[in-house]
């Protein structure tokens, strides 16, 4: 590849399959590489990798699938992990790197960014080429989601990461063609100076249940008690939805933490949404703001919710969700 | 065991979104009147992870700022929930900073204050959400970091912490020196008492310049991130109040629509 010509996006897969975010990276990458006309290239890091993830990323946009598979990446660490990108990225220089704004990702990123001396930008939900300087403008929200910034850097590579569900997905393609190259970098282990001992996932908990659920309840500080949860759930298991919260019952530990939604938190996109006793901080709005339609309660007339809401009524959830639940229950086939 | 803690002053997030406006000349977010100055939330989830670890094993903790002299507060905060000293690092006089620039002087400043067997920094700072410049301090600095930590266990010299991944935690071993991330999911941060804020007032605060801590302005010349643009997002949704006689009423025909729009 040329000097600093070339968008390299650093996939995730999850049981062998390329994750949604990595999905929507190599749509907007796609795009950025068409304006540049430049090449698109992803990068795969892992142990026993899935092949067929490689032809599904040619068929969604890569035009070279880099492959670097060893038993010491098996699992993400920060140090292997920098260590490798950075060497990577010395002898491809990209011009654009973009990872997930994932575990991985604000992990990797950062620490990547100031060991190849250059500058990133997090959480991004807007990528645009500058059409003089043919620079990558980031766009990302600030102040908790108050403000939005739009930022370009001279240093290369330029590094970003993208928030879910903020840029659409690529379209799948069978017939592209593109090369899949394995990669041989090898360095010392004893750079390694992180362990994970363990690893303590819900599989199939509330906390997954709330990225794919097409209904999601949701309360917030306003509650009052772990115990008032209880009728947002029953609402959910009527509308066959999960319950999620706003930051303060997580930290209150009314709920667990699985179930936060915002800035922070998960970044959901369900048909409905709706927040009970929610104020509506730009912070947790920013994990629902694509949610089809959004329904709120809450007894403050000038709960800033109401502003981004399609429905609301204002009120105490004490008296508005038994009415709620017994529509439901009236009207709604069992 | 010391300990140094890096803390932001910010103004408060939990300001009502209505009424923030922004400066397009000088590309500033202003926050409505009367904001409040505040210690960033996830910088006391920090404070308060090394005051857990003092008082599970012992050691000392210095908080460290970086900011105009008003940014003091933060620091007297920091002490007054029992946090031992305060170091003000004056902000370097350029125009405008990034992460790089940050990560930068408090790592210069961390080195000149010495001896941290742990740094501790929140995720990111409420205000440019930026979520840089804890892991930028620990490449700085060239010590391990983990990000995201919700728990810190310490034994035999050997950190054992609970990192926060999606829908649940992963359990990673470290050895000291090291730098961490806090995040709001290790709770609630202790309130200052008020023997801890009198104390707080009469504790001298160290003051240092960047030329204290040899900061090279020629260090973070060129590449620097440029801030083009700021806006504050327009909402598109327009709210449908239902409203009648009384909550219950108006619960009705709300039950209605929500059973009208839910997905099939």
């Amino acid at each position: 590849m040329a000097e600093e010509k070339s968008i390299l996006v650093c996939g995730e897969l999850q049981e062998g399959i390329m994750t949604p975010l990595t999905l929507e990276l190599l749509g907007v990458g796609r795009k950025l590489a068409d304006e540049l006309g430049e090449g698109l290239g992803l990068i795969f890091l892992g142990s026993g990798l899935n092949k067929v993830a490689f032809k599904e990323a040619v068929a969604s946009g890569a035009d070279k699938v880099y492959v670097m598979d060893n038993p010491l990446l098996k699992d993400y660490q920060t140090d292997s992990y920098v260590t490798i990108m950075d060497k990577i990225c010395r002898k491809l220089k990209p011009g654009i790197l973009l990872f997930g704004q994932t575990s991985l990702g604000r992990d990797l990123a950062p620490r990547l960014a100031f060991r190849l001396g250059t500058r990133l930008v997090m959480d991004c939900v807007e990528l645009k080429i500058d059409p003089q300087t043919r620079l990558l403008m980031c766009t990302k929200p600030i102040y908790g989601g108050n403000a939005m910034a739009r930022y370009v850097s001279e240093a290369k590579p330029q590094i970003a990461t993208v928030r879910s569900r903020a840029v659409a997905p690529a379209p799948r393609d069978p017939s592209r063609q593109g090369e899949i190259i394995a990669l041989e970098e090898s360095f010392d282990p004893s750079i390694i100076r992180t362990r994970v001992v363990s690893r303590t996932e819900e599989k199939e908990g509330a906390g997954k249940r709330l990225e794919t659920a097409e209904v999601v309840v949701c309360g917030g500080r306003g509650m009052g008690s772990a115990q008032n949860f209880a009728c947002l759930e029953e609402l959910a298991r009527l509308l066959n939805g999960a319950v999620g919260a706003s930051r303060p019952p997580c930290d209150l530990g009314w709920v667990h933490s699985e179930l936060q939604i915002g800035l922070t938190g998960k970044i959901i996109a369900p048909a409905m949404y709706i927040g009970v006793a929610i104020s509506g901080s730009s912070a947790h709005l920013a994990g629902v703001s694509n949610a089809k339609t959004i329904i709120a309660i809450n007894t403050d007339p000038e709960a800033n919710i109401f502003r981004a809401a399609d429905y609301g009524i204002v009120g105490d959830f004490k008296k508005v969700i038994p009415v709620v639940i017994d529509t439901c229950r009236k009207l709604l086939p069992k | 065991m010391n300990m140094i803690v890096c803390v932001k002053q910010v103004p408060d997030p939990e300001t009502p979104p209505k009424g923030f406006k922004i400066d397009p000349a000088a590309k500033r977010v202003i926050p409505p009147l009367g904001a409040a100055l505040v210690i960033n939330p996830f910088d006391e989830n920090a404070v308060e992870a090394a005051l857990r670890v003092r008082d599970a094993h012992g050691g000392k903790i210095t908080a460290l700022t970086m900011g105009p002299p008003d940014a003091e507060d933060v620091l007297r905060h920091a002490m007054a929930m029992g946090v031992d000293e305060g170091v003000l690092l004056e902000s370097p006089a350029a125009e405008d900073f990034d992460s790089f620039v940050t990560a930068y002087c408090l790592a210069l400043a961390i080195k000149k204050i010495g001896a941290a067997d742990l740094v501790l920094c929140g995720r990111e700072a409420a205000d440019w959400n930026a979520a840089q410049v804890g892991p930028g301090i620990a490449e700085l600095l060239g010590l391990p970091g983990v990000t995201l930590v919700k728990n810190i266990g310490l034994a035999d010299g050997r950190l054992k912490l609970e990192r926060v991944i999606p829908n649940g935690f992963e359990v990673v071993e470290v050895g000291l020196p090291a730098l961490l991330t806090i995040t709001n999911e290790l709770g609630n941060p202790r309130y200052p008492t008020v023997k801890g804020v009198m104390a707080a007032r009469k504790k001298e605060i160290t003051k240092l310049s960047p030329q204290d801590i040899g900061a090279d302005a020629a260090r973070w010349g060129g590449g620097q991130l440029k801030l083009l643009d700021l806006f504050i997002p327009v909402q598109e949704r327009k709210c449908h109040i239902f409203k009648a006689e009384t909550v219950e009423e108006a619960a009705v025909g709300f039950s209605k629509k929500i059973i009208e729009l839910k997905p099939t």
